[in-house]
């Protein structure tokens, strides 16, 4: 056993304020959980508006789930990655990541809609059509049996890695035991392979098979390079947020800032290169069982959406985001993260409602209803993570090294 | 008295990164211009102190990076669908998808090229010669010692007084650095 503890937080950093007063920010959990369940409960509505509403909500919501889940799953991954690489600069931005990613086990429960419209979502493969040997040949994976397992499985690996990655780092805000750091940054690297897989496996079950017929071996990767990024700019927002509330003043500073909005510039150009490599391979093979899935997306008035993702998405960002003065000025840092968010909604609608509305986008109230209720439900649970635990890692043996943190 | 071609400027000698950071703060609050430090290793905060300003090099990166980007593209809009044009399976002699990668990898070189060069435009290298040569503990400035020089073009520049300055400050072996 080690005899030496990391010091308590007023020994370590006087005067810092990581706990909040009792009732802290308890009006804005309460506002979004109240927004959560009201906007929730006006699109369960929509499953009594007949058929073809009761149908678009569930792809609505498939859409705002892939959007909330991946904002747990970016977390999860933010989380591994800064113990992987023992990170110091990250360590009071961290405690957000944890309590984000303790939102998981509410996602499992949230998954429940998509559970009970999962013959209306994927009938293309759920009740395939008499003599599809396409289908048949896929019939040992997409199956609603082995489907179900799987989600099982995801779940019980992220609940288990986000709780234990969040429980180890709040008991050491008690005992300050730095064997704890190096436990955590053991255990990151076996997690984020589990990560990696069921994350790849979960966005096909979820988002590829959609279309079954379809395949792309650069989904996973494109669907993570959208969680991780929506992550980022979440807990760009979420530091900017505790901030204006008046918590964190003293620690989160322009240079950890600085460093969100190169993570936030990194993973923009990453998602834009996978998502154009997955485009050109794709292009250039020209097999119509890979071409259909972009053939659809260029129908009509979806390719304007893809005209977007390329000038929103990327473009526009590139440019902006790579400023050093944008990064660390919060305002504009800001903006960039929110540009982020609503274009990896469009993402999303991009990837989920062609199967719905082939020919041409459609938006319907349901596409608002869900995500508000979604996203806002995710941010009040957080917020209420957030009012359960201090402000940062109190007793993390980086944390002076956090606090202390420049840029060159 | 102020300016005078045959001296570089007054150069001294620091033993600490603390008492270097000191000096070059306040040699620069005191209104010098032409500060300069000459360390083993670089310094944190020691461009912050002497109150140097972001580096220009990122105008000219991008500048050479949408150079490169230009180029790339003429490049093979003329050898693909002009000079030479070739049907490869099907796709059109100039297709702006297959042009993606070698625009960027043009793009990544010239933007490279930019880089390196800029800092040795910006820095005035290759330079064979460095009146700071002449300094007695200029060795040192590899070794163990920081060294502040506050140059004879600088306006405020008085060969006695801003010795005189450094001595204050700390500095050791201050001494009029010639040409």
């Amino acid at each position: 056993m080690s005899s030496t503890t990391v010091p308590p937080i007023d020994v370590v950093a006087p005067g810092l304020q990581t706990r909040l007063p009792g009732g802290a920010l308890a009006g804005p959990a309460r506002a979004c959980l109240l927004t959560g369940a009201v906007a929730l409960g006006a699109s369960l509505v929509g499953l009594a508006l007949g058929p073809e509403t009761r149908k678009q909500f569930f792809f609505s919501y498939l859409t705002a789930y892939g959007f909330a889940l991946g904002l747990c799953l970016g977390a999860l991954f933010f989380v591994m990655l800064q113990h992987i690489y023992r990170a110091g600069w990250s360590v009071i931005v961290r405690r957000s990541a944890e309590n984000l990613m303790g939102v998981m086990p509410y996602m499992a429960v949230l998954f429940l809609p998509i559970a009970l419209g999962f013959e209306t979502l994927y009938h293309h493969w759920v009740h395939p059509i008499e003599g599809d040997a396409v289908i048949a040949g896929k019939r040992g994976y997409l199956n609603p049996t082995f489907f179900f397992v799987r989600i099982g499985i995801y779940f019980v690996i992220w609940i288990g890695l986000a709780s234990w990655f969040r429980r180890t780092s709040l008991s050491q805000d008690q005992n300050g035991d730095p064997q704890l750091t190096l436990k955590m940054s053991r255990r990151a690297a076996p997690g984020i392979l589990l990560f990696a897989l069921t994350t790849t496996f979960a966005s096909i079950d979820l988002f590829m098979s959609l279309d079954p017929h379809w395949f792309s071996t650069m989904w996973g990767v494109y669907m993570f390079a959208g969680y991780v990024l929506s992550t980022i700019a979440v807990l760009t927002l979420a530091c900017l947020f505790l901030q204006r509330q008046g918590y964190l003043r003293d620690a989160v500073n322009s240079e950890h800032y600085h460093d969100l909005g190169k993570l936030l510039f990194a993973f923009t150009v990453f998602w834009a290169y996978i998502t154009f490599s997955q485009y050109m391979l794709i292009w250039y093979a020209n097999l119509p069982e890979e071409t259909s899935w972009f053939a659809e997306r260029k129908s009509g008035a979806w390719y304007l959406v893809g005209q977007i993702l390329i000038v929103g998405h990327f473009l526009v960002p590139f440019a902006f985001l790579m400023s050093r003065h944008v990064k660390r000025t919060r305002p504009l840092l800001a903006l960039g993260a929110v540009l982020m968010l609503v274009m990896h909604q469009i993402d999303l609608h991009w990837i989920v409602m062609p199967a719905l509305h082939g020919h041409s986008p459609h938006l319907h109230w349901l596409d608002a209803t869900t995500f508000v209720g979604l996203l806002a439900l995710v941010f009040g649970l957080f917020l209420n993570n957030v009012r359960s635990t201090p402000l940062l890692p109190e007793r993390d043996p980086r944390l002076v090294e956090s606090l202390q943190f420049h840029n060159i | 008295m102020s300016h005078d071609k045959r001296y570089f400027g007054v150069v001294a000698e620091f033993e600490t990164t603390g008492a270097i950071l000191d000096a070059a703060t306040k040699a620069t609050a005191e209104g010098y211009t032409k500060v300069d430090a000459h360390t083993p290793f670089p310094v944190h905060g020691l461009e912050r102190a002497l109150k140097q300003g972001p580096s220009h090099v990122g105008w000219i990166v991008a500048a050479c990076g949408l150079l490169g980007i230009v180029l790339g593209q003429l490049m093979m809009w003329w050898m693909n669908g002009v000079d030479y044009p070739i049907v490869v399976s099907g796709k059109p002699p100039y297709a702006w998808q297959s042009t993606i990668p070698i625009t960027f990898e043009c793009m990544v070189l010239l933007a490279a090229f930019g880089a390196v060069f800029g800092m040795f435009g910006l820095n005035r290298l290759p330079r064979l010669y460095h009146p700071i040569f002449k300094y007695s503990q200029v060795h040192r400035a590899t070794d163990d010692r920081f060294l502040l020089s506050i140059e004879a073009t600088d306006p405020r520049f008085d060969q006695v007084k801003t010795a005189e300055f450094l001595r204050r400050l700390g500095g050791h072996h201050v001494e009029l650095v010639e040409e």
